[in-house]
């Protein structure tokens, strides 16, 4: 079990690896990267983004992600790396990986922390785009992506 | 730091309106909640009313973990107030 937030980028096919072993039969791996283009103005283009964070609280509230995952799936292995300072477009930000048996149970919790990573972890993002650099809102849709995981045993907060 | 102080901190757009990202202050007597905190919060500088001057657009943890205005406060806590976060 493994929690990182670094500043430097990782190497996916490393960490998947790190995963494997005789036992796992299932490795889901989400890679998040940084797109050129806003989502709010498809016809804007983002040059760079700064991720800040809580030093402390981020890497707690992710553990604490990763143990309900744990609790609710089978899980051999999870690693969880976060980038942040200033990234430009192409370049991976996120990265969760879930191993298991089977792989509905890899799949289910790779989705599962990353849904809760995007409403519950302390980060935030600042564009820039056209020299101009905005914070970027939450998105009501991270907060239904989030509910569909709905069960007494889910962190609530 | 003095027994009696609290460390506030401010992330993203908050930090930038407070113009600082951690202060420590005596905690003020009489508090013992987030909301009995803010308004000796609010009166540091117009940038931290701005700051604070909608709730519902503002988290809160004491301690490293998610609270909410009824939060205890108590000296030597440390009191987090930033925007919905945005990342992944």
């Amino acid at each position: 079990m493994s929690v990182t937030i670094q500043n430097e980028d990782f190497d996916i096919s490393r960490e998947s690896r790190a995963l494997q072993n005789a036992s796992v039969g299932a490795i889901a791996l989400f890679v998040g990267t940084v797109r050129s283009q806003s989502t709010d103005d498809a016809a804007e283009t983002i040059e760079a983004m700064t991720l800040e964070h809580y030093p402390g609280m981020t890497e707690s509230e992710i553990e604490a992600i990763e143990a309900a995952a744990r609790q609710r799936w089978p899980l051999s292995g999870v690693t969880i790396i976060h980038r942040v300072g200033r990234l430009l477009p192409d370049d991976q930000i996120v990265m969760v990986a879930a191993a298991a048996a089977h792989r509905q149970d890899a799949f289910d919790a790779a989705q599962f922390i990353m849904d809760f990573l995007k409403t519950d972890a302390p980060f935030w993002k600042a564009e820039e785009r056209g020299g101009v650099t905005t914070w970027v809102d939450a998105r009501d849709s991270d907060d239904t992506a989030r509910k569909k995981w709905a069960r007494p045993d889910t962190p609530t907060s | 730091m003095s027994s009696n102080d609290i460390t506030i901190r401010y992330f993203a757009w908050m930090r930038e309106h407070t113009g600082t990202s951690t202060e420590v202050i005596a905690l003020p007597e009489g508090v013992t909640n987030v909301e009995e905190l803010l308004p000796f919060v609010t009166k540091q500088s117009p940038g931290h009313a701005t700051a604070l001057a909608d709730m519902l657009a503002v988290r809160v943890a004491v301690n490293r973990t998610y609270g909410d205005l009824s939060t205890a406060v108590s000296s030597g806590d440390e009191i987090a107030f930033f925007p919905p976060v945005t990342g992944g």
